[in-house]
């Protein structure tokens, strides 16, 4: 059969227009709606008078999950959600390896699916500047939108200005747009088997110096495969947020300092170095062998199991440990504030705080708000936290509560810990955008100097701010 | 003239060809154009965006043409990933291909013990990469692991496995070993038993040594297998995540991180997409050009164990 050259021209043609179709429509963006207004977005009614439960009824949303305690909880409760405002809630729960690209993924689709998502002030760094984000701010103003009962000087202040920030690089968390609300937060503190201690007449430590004795004291306390000291050591950003952080700030040290408009790592002046030294010898005297595959799970699994004397991590990670069942420990285990250097007297920790934001693509933005008014609500968050696990609420009421604190008293410590601790929990890194690259890069460094490839700390930590200084080049300060 | 016409007319009417005739050839190639398509978009965008600073984590993109590729082609991060990635895939396709095609060699006898083992060893084959990942670093933990309760018996205590940067290599090859030796095998059964057993039995009566005929026979008649089991495990074991990732996330320090962890990490961790895709198309064309050179290779060992 002659098929005329014309005839292939015509189909040739038609193909590249086909991919270059495909190529375009990848690439379009699409212009940000009308942002952080309480109205924004479609799909539900918009209320002129009066807050009502039932205002977006009819309404669906979606929602992403990490595989979290407190995902569980709201999940547990969306049914009564649902009964409660007419609107219907469709979730995915995905585990944290890949959660968050799996978020960034959706976000970046600028969809609106998922409408309202966890998240971390972390993440907050590179979602808002993106405009993923839509500020809560004109909805939690808004008297119509939002209900009287809410009562947002409820929160711990520190937790809920975490996610506050103005955008700018550099600038502190605590100014700016409200781009989440909390519900739950972590401090780092240091958990203890007292069975161990009580066993040995062993106090637990007070300073860095009694930390780092202890751990060389209890390394193999109860024969070869047990440690002294649990850490967290994998190659992710998670190895310097919790008990590495906290320190590093109880040591004076700062991630970052602003220098004629632009971030200039200070991860080699005396403190950091003086800190990380620390660190490295309490790594090396009692930290387990597999330190540097260990996330905050391993961590807190050894614990429990009694393979670990101690656990310098997030609050919440030994907590889960200790109720009856859910470990070989349970039961054995207390708490203290973390470790000070030897004169200092000011606690410092670093904050993570499990938070809800919204899409500012989503197009049931009412719904969206309601939603997350109920599981940030005092009435969900108490039931969180006597029923759920919901350890660490945001809530001061939650807190102060006496069947909470009933909850709280049954493991050792945990309160006083908590109390001596809140107040000086923030986040203790510098926001800016490049955040999880210089964390990943300097846990890198962390297991390069406990390997042994740098003559000495402070060589790794000078080689590792040319790196940070290299990756945060591009951010300019105005 | 009008007679003329007449003719001329027809002769046009009965050398028309109907569209559909002519659209034919192209509806019957078109589900393969459509995957073709699917394939060629997703590549095209790639190449594009290489070209560009796209970032998840801002609004908008600039054309930045090969500054991408500059970057990475001037950068040790992306030569020492070149060299992870080429250690890792020599390492675990040239102790696959000898372990497979010696366990094949010995399942060939048949008894009761062997059609039990072909049974038993392709388990590994039904678990995902990443779960069996998981399940070695159980074993292999310094607390719990029961390769270290073992190793205690011999007086070794916390061998350090993935945890020291001159043994994560050692163990991350060890487990794709595990995981993929039976694939291997497998193929290599199935290629040993489907050669013709009258060389063997002349051989055999000859008085050929077992070297001899291996070297001689056996080899050469089941190059083809050899290579199709090479070609699939090489372009996989250049293009390995799974099991890297869930062992050490590309740790301790940079140890192991090759291309694929590196690509992914400034994609999505560090949301610098523009940046990420020139190490994923180098890549690619590095196993394109490898998996070319062994098809032809293969096409050539066929033609000469077919006796052509």
């Amino acid at each position: 059969m002659i098929v005329s050259k014309k005839f292939k021209g015509i189909i040739s043609a038609m193909l590249v227009v086909l991919i270059m179709a495909s190529l375009v429509g990848c690439g379009k963006q699409e212009p940000a709606p009308g942002g952080g207004t309480a109205t924004g977005g479609g799909g539900a009614a918009t209320p002129s008078e009066g807050f009502s439960w039932d205002m977006a009824s009819g309404s669906k949303i979606q929602v992403m999950f990490n595989q979290h305690t407190y995902a569980d909880g709201i999940i547990q409760k969306i049914p009564e959600f649902e009964a409660l405002t007419g609107i219907k809630v469709e979730y995915a729960l995905t585990p944290e390896e890949n959660y968050f690209d799996k978020l960034t993924t959706a976000l970046n689709s600028r969809s609106g699916n998922p409408d309202i998502f966890m998240t971390g002030a972390y993440q907050l760094w590179q979602y808002a500047p993106a405009g993923y984000v839509a500020d809560l701010t004109p909805f939690i103003e808004d008297p119509n939108m939002t209900n009287p009962d809410y009562n947002m000087d409820d929160f711990f202040p520190k937790i809920v200005d975490a996610l506050k920030w103005d955008l700018v690089p550099g600038n502190k968390v605590g100014t700016g747009p409200q781009w989440a609300l909390p519900i739950g937060f972590e401090t780092n503190n240091l958990a203890y088997n007292k069975k161990v201690f009580e066993e040995r007449g062993l106090e637990p430590p007070k300073t860095m110096e009694d930390l780092l004795k202890l751990t060389k004291e209890l390394n193999e306390f109860d024969g070869p495969g047990t440690y002294a000291l649990a850490i967290r050591g994998a190659r992710n950003w998670g190895t310097i947020h919790a008990g590495y952080m906290t320190t590093y700030s109880n040591y004076g040290a700062v991630d970052f300092a602003v220098e004629d408009g632009k971030l200039v790592s200070k991860v080699n002046s005396p403190e950091a170095i003086e800190m990380t030294e620390m660190w490295v010898d309490l790594i090396k005297a009692g930290g387990s062998p597999s330190w540097s595959s260990y996330t905050w799970y391993q961590a807190g699994a050894d614990f429990g199991a009694g393979k670990a004397a101690m656990l310098f991590d997030a609050s919440c990670n030994g907590y889960f440990q200790n109720p009856d069942g859910a470990s070989q420990e349970a039961g054995n285990l207390a708490w203290v504030s973390p470790p000070l250097p030897e004169g200092m007297t000011q606690i410092n920790s670093n904050l993570w705080t499990w938070s809800l934001g919204m899409n500012e693509y989503s197009k049931n933005k009412t719904a969206a708000w309601l939603f997350m008014q109920y599981f940030t609500g005092p009435e969900y968050q108490l039931w969180a936290a006597i029923n759920a696990s919901a350890v660490d609420p945001a809530r001061q009421s939650v807190f102060n509560d006496p069947e909470f604190q009933a909850v709280f008293a049954k493991s050792k410590g945990y309160a006083q810990a908590m109390e001596e601790t809140v107040d000086g929990t923030t986040i203790q890194f510098t926001p800016q955008p490049h955040f999880f690259e210089t964390t990943t890069e300097w846990a890198a460094t962390l297991q390069d100097i406990v390997g042994g490839k740098y003559a000495s700390v402070e060589e790794g930590m000078n080689a590792l701010k040319v790196k940070m200084d290299q990756i945060v080049s591009d951010v300019v300060i105005e | 003239m009008e007679k003329s016409m007449n003719v001329h007319y027809t002769h046009d009417k009965h050398n028309k060809v109907p569209f559909w005739t002519k659209a034919r050839p192209y509806l019957i190639i078109a589900p393969s154009l459509l995957l073709t398509i699917g394939i060629l978009v997703p590549f095209a965008t790639a190449i594009f965006y290489s070209l560009t600073n796209y970032s998840f984590a801002r609004q908008g993109y600039e054309f930045v043409a090969l500054r991408n590729w500059q970057n990475i082609l001037g950068s040790s991060v992306f030569w020492h990933s070149v060299k992870v990635t080429a250690q890792y895939g020599l390492l675990t396709t040239g102790l696959q291909m000898c372990i497979g095609l010696g366990v094949a060699l010995l399942l060939m006898r048949e008894n009761r013990y062997t059609k039990i083992l072909r049974i038993l060893l392709i388990f590994p084959l039904m678990i995902a990469p990443v779960i069996a990942t998981l399940i070695w670093q159980l074993m292999l933990n310094n607390s719990v692991g029961i390769v270290e309760k073992f190793l205690n018996l011999f007086g070794v205590y916390n061998f350090p496995w993935a945890s020291s940067p001159d043994t994560a290599l050692m163990t991350a090859v060890m487990i794709d070993c595990w995981v993929y030796i039976p694939f291997v095998m497998l193929l290599m059964l199935a290629g040993l038993q489907s050669l013709p057993k009258s060389p063997f039995e002349s051989a055999k009566i000859d008085g050929g040594s077992a070297w001899f005929t291996f070297r001689t026979l056996t080899l050469p008649m089941l190059k083809p297998f050899i290579f199709i089991a090479l070609i699939f495990r090489l372009m996989a074991a250049l293009q390995e995540y799974a099991i890297i990732f869930a062992l050490t996330k590309g740790g301790p320090g940079n140890t192991l991180m090759n291309l694929s962890l590196t690509g992914y990490n400034t994609g999505f961790a560090f949301m610098k997409l523009g940046e990420a895709l020139p190490y994923l198309l180098f890549l690619w064309a590095v196993i394109y050009f490898i998996s070319s050179k062994l098809v032809k290779a293969w096409l050539k060992v066929q033609k000469q164990a077919a006796g052509n």
